[in-house]
C-alpha cells in the first residue's frame, strides 16, 4: 500500500509535494534565522538571482538540464527497487567519454556527426561505471548503495589521474584537457537567439536542455509503455513475485542500471559539449546527488522531475547568489535544503500523507465521498 | 633492525590509528543493523559529529567538552534517522541518505557563519587535541631488540581514544551478546513480532540502539578532528563512513571480524599513504592518485562477497507495524 491511498490525485501529487517542499524551506528558514540573517530576504535574494536579473533564467535551466538527466538516472533504477546513488562517478565517467571523441574525431569529422557520437560516448561511459556495481548486485548480492558510493570515490581518483597525466593540456598548471573543437561545441541559447534575430542574455543554457526533455519522453515510454518497463516495476514492487513471474531478475538489474548509468552520462553532455568545451576536475559539482533529491521530490515520473528539476535549478542558481549578498550564509545552504526535501519527501512520506488521509476521510463533502468506491 | 621492518612497524602504526574511526564506526552500524535498522547515516553522523568536536574544542578550549557535543550532535542526527525509519515507518537508506546529505550542508553552513574560514574551523591548537600518550617505560625500553621498537612505536604514542577502544568494542560485544538487552535488541533484528508479544517495546529497543549508534559515531567524529587531525575540513568523514558499514556486512554482524576488516581498511589506506613516491620493482613510481583509492576498491572487493555470503539479520530494513 502507498502511504497516499485513498487521497484524491490532485493531493497526491500537487498537495503533498507543495507541503514537504515548503516544510524544507521552513527548517532551513529557522537555520538562516538562527545564523542571524532574515531568511525572508534570503528567499528574496534568492528568487531574484534565479529568475530576474538579466541571463538569470538561463542559468537555472542550465542547472535544470543537468537535474533532469540525474534525476532520471535515479528514478529509472528506483522502478526496479535500486538506489543508484553513483550518478555523480557515472556523470563524471560520462564527461570523459564525451570529451574523449570530441578531441579524437573532431578535428576529421563534421561536427554534425561527432556531436552524436559524443553524446553516444557519454552514455556509454555512464553505463559502464555503473556496470559493475550493477553487476555486483545482480550476481554477487552486494549492497548498490555502497558500491555505486564506492565507486563515486573511484571515479574522482581516476579522472584526477587521467586528467593530471596522458590528458592533461599541455603548459597548463591546472588538469584539465586540450579544449574540443568549435564544430563539436554545442549550440547555446544565444546562438539559436542570434540565428532568429533575438537578443538573448549570455547564459550556459544550451540545446541540450531540448535533449534532456526527450530523454524524458524516452523514459515515459519506457516505463509505462514496454514490456521491460512493466518488469521492472514487478520487480520493484516485489522481488518475490517478479521471480515467480519468470522474470530473469538479475538481467533486469543489469538493463535497469545501464539505463540509469547513461542517463546519468548524458549529463555530461551539457557540461563539456555544451559549458565548458573540455574535460575538467570536478565539473559535475554534486548534480548527481541532487538527482535523488530530484526524482523522490518528482515521485520518479518524468513530468514531477522536470518541475523538480526547474526548482533545485533555482535553487542552485538563486543560492549562488547568497554569496554575494550576505557575510553570514552561501550557497551550501542549498545543500541542507536539499538535505531536507530527502527527509520530508522521502524518508518521511509516511508523515504527511495519513495526517491527509485522516483529514480528508473526515470531510463530509461530496468530493471525499465520490472518490471512494461504492461497495 | 633492518630498515623493511622499521617500515613495517611505521605502517602497522598507522593502521592502527586509521583504523579507529572505523572500527567505532563499525560497532555504531552493528548496534543499528542487530536491531533491524540500516545505518547509512554514519557517515552523516561521523561528519556532523567532526565538526561539533572540532568548533567547540575551538570556542571552548576544551577537548572533552568537544567529544561531548559530538556525541550529542551525533546522537542528534541518529534521532532524526530513528523518527524517520522507526516511528514513521520510512525507507531506512532514504533516511540515512537525508542525514548525510543534511550533515554536508549543515557542517559548511555553519563553519562558516561561526568561523568565516569558507568551511572549516580553526587550527587546533595542542592543548585543545587528544594528544599522544607515551606509554611508561617507552623511552627505556626502546633500545631492546626487536620489542622495543615494536613497544614505543606501535604501542605506546596512539591517544586516548585509540586506547579506548579496548574497552569500547569488548563492551560493545558484552552488551550485543551476554545482557538482556541485547538479547532483545537482537530479537528485534530477527523477529521482532517475537519482542512484541514478549511485552517489550520494539520502538524503544530500536530508538535506543540507533542512540547507541550515535553515541560511537561520536567519540569518532571527535577522533577525526581533534585526535587526529586538527580542526575540522569539509567533507572530512570522506567516505570512511560507508567503508565502516561495508567492513561490517564483510565481518557478517559480528564485533570481531567487522574489527579484523576494519583493520584491514587501515592498513590499506596506511599501505597507500607510504607507498607514495616509493620507487616499486618493475612498476616504477605508483601514481599517488591512484594509490589512494586502495581503500574503497579493497570495499568494492570485499563486498563483493568472495570471502563468502553474509547472512544480514533477518528483519534488517523492515519497519515494524504492529498487528491490529
Amino acid at each position: 500500500m502507498t502511504p497516499s491511498a485513498g487521497l484524491p490525485r490532485w493531493v497526491d501529487i500537487g498537495l503533498i509535494p507543495l507541503i514537504n517542499l515548503s516544510m524544507a524551506l521552513a527548517v532551513s528558514g529557522v537555520v538562516i534565522a538562527l545564523l542571524g540573517e532574515n531568511p525572508f530576504e534570503a528567499l528574496g535574494v534568492m528568487i531574484k538571482g534565479a529568475f530576474v536579473y538579466p541571463g538569470s533564467l538561463g542559468y537555472t535551466l542550465y542547472y535544470t538540464t543537468n537535474f533532469i538527466f540525474t534525476g532520471l538516472a535515479v528514478a529509472v533504477a528506483f522502478h526496479g527497487g535500486l538506489f543508484n546513488i553513483g550518478g555523480e562517478g557515472q556523470a563524471y565517467m560520462g564527461g570523459l567519454g564525451a570529451g574523449l571523441i570530441a578531441l579524437a574525431l573532431g578535428g576529421v569529422l563534421p561536427g554534425l556527426l561527432v556531436i552524436p557520437l559524443a553524446i553516444l560516448g557519454a552514455a556509454a561511459f555512464g553505463t559502464a561505471w555503473a556496470a559493475i556495481p550493477a553487476y555486483l548486485q545482480a550476481y554477487r548480492g552486494s549492497h548498490i548503495v555502497i558500491t555505486t558510493i564506492m565507486f563515486n570515490f573511484i571515479a574522482a581518483g581516476v579522472m584526477v589521474s587521467i586528467l593530471s597525466g596522458p590528458f592533461m593540456r599541455e603548459g597548463q598548471s591546472s588538469p584539465e584537457t586540450d579544449p574540443i573543437p568549435e564544430s563539436t561545441q554545442l549550440w547555446s541559447a544565444q546562438d539559436l537567439g542570434a540565428m532568429v534575430g533575438l537578443d538573448v542574455a549570455f547564459s550556459p543554457l544550451n540545446i541540450s536542455f531540448l535533449l534532456a526533455l526527450l530523454a524524458c519522453v524516452f523514459v515515459w515510454k519506457l516505463i509505462w509503455h514496454t514490456r521491460f518497463g512493466y518488469t521492472l516495476r514487478t520487480l520493484g514492487h516485489s522481488e518475490p513475485a517478479a521471480a515467480y513471474a519468470g522474470i530473469g531478475i538479475p538481467r533486469t538489474i543489469m538493463i535497469a542500471m545501464a539505463i540509469s548509468g547513461g542517463l546519468a552520462g548524458l549529463m555530461a553532455v551539457n557540461e563539456i559539449l555544451g559549458v565548458h568545451h573540455k574535460v575538467l576536475l570536478n565539473f559535475t559539482a554534486g548534480y548527481g546527488f541532487t538527482g535523488i533529491a530530484v526524482a523522490l521530490m518528482g515521485r520518479n515520473h518524468p513530468v514531477g522531475i522536470i518541475l523538480a528539476s526547474l526548482l533545485f535549478g533555482a535553487l542552485y542558481q538563486g543560492g549562488a547568489e547568497l554569496d554575494f549578498e550576505f557575510q553570514t550564509i552561501t550557497r551550501e545552504m542549498v545543500l541542507l535544503i536539499q538535505g531536507l526535501i530527502i527527509l520530508f519527501s522521502g524518508a518521511l512520506a509516511y508523515m504527511v500523507s495519513p495526517m491527509l488521509v485522516r483529514l480528508f476521510a473526515r470531510l463530509p463533502a461530496s468530493t471525499a465521498k465520490a472518490e471512494r468506491p461504492s461497495p | 633492525m633492518s630498515d623493511l621492518a622499521l617500515q613495517l612497524i611505521f605502517t602497522l602504526d598507522a593502521t592502527l590509528r586509521l583504523s579507529t574511526p572505523l572500527i567505532l564506526c563499525a560497532m555504531a552500524g552493528l548496534v543499528s543493523e542487530r536491531s533491524g535498522i540500516i545505518d547509512i547515516s554514519l557517515e552523516g553522523k561521523l561528519l556532523s559529529a567532526a565538526f561539533a568536536a572540532a568548533a567547540t574544542a575551538s570556542l571552548t578550549g576544551s577537548v572533552f567538552q568537544g567529544l561531548l557535543m559530538a556525541m550529542m550532535v551525533s546522537m542528534a542526527m541518529s534521532l532524526i534517522h530513528g523518527f524517520a525509519c522507526i516511528t514513521h515507518r520510512g525507507n531506512q537508506i532514504i533516511s540515512g541518505l537525508a542525514v548525510n546529505i543534511l550533515a554536508s550542508g549543515l557542517t559548511v553552513t555553519i563553519a562558516f557563519a561561526m568561523f568565516r574560514q569558507g568551511g572549516q574551523t580553526p587550527a587546533l591548537g595542542a592543548d585543545e587535541r587528544f594528544n599522544p600518550i607515551t606509554l611508561p617505560l617507552a623511552e627505556t625500553l626502546s633500545g631492546v631488540p626487536v620489542l622495543g621498537p615494536i613497544y614505543a612505536e606501535l604501542i605506546s604514542g596512539h591517544n586516548l581514544i585509540v586506547y579506548a577502544l579496548l574497552i569500547i568494542v569488548p563492551v560493545v560485544s558484552w552488551m550485543l551478546f551476554k545482557t538482556r538487552f541485547g538479547l532483545r535488541l537482537r530479537a528485534v533484528g530477527e523477529k521482532p513480532e517475537a519482542v512484541d508479544t514478549a511485552g517489550i517495546s520494539v520502538a524503544w529497543v530500536r530508538y535506543r540502539a540507533v542512540l547507541i549508534a550515535g553515541l560511537l559515531c561520536g567519540i569518532a567524529g571527535a577522533y577525526l578532528s581533534t585526535a587526529h587531525g586538527a580542526g575540522f575540513v569539509r567533507e572530512m568523514s570522506a567516505g570512511k563512513g560507508y567503508i565502516a558499514l561495508a567492513a561490517m556486512i564483510c565481518g557478517r554482524w559480528r564485533p570481531g571480524a567487522a574489527v579484523l576488516a576494519c583493520l584491514l581498511f587501515g592498513f590499506l589506506e596506511a599501505l597507500s599513504a607510504r607507498m607514495e613516491g616509493v620507487e616499486l620493482p618493475l612498476m616504477g613510481v605508483a601514481p599517488s592518485d591512484l594509490l589512494r583509492l586502495l581503500p574503497y576498491i579493497g570495499t568494492v572487493i570485499l563486498l563483493a562477497g568472495f570471502f563468502g555470503r553474509a547472512v544480514p539479520p533477518a528483519a534488517i530494513g523492515r519497519p515494524y507495524t504492529k498487528e491490529r
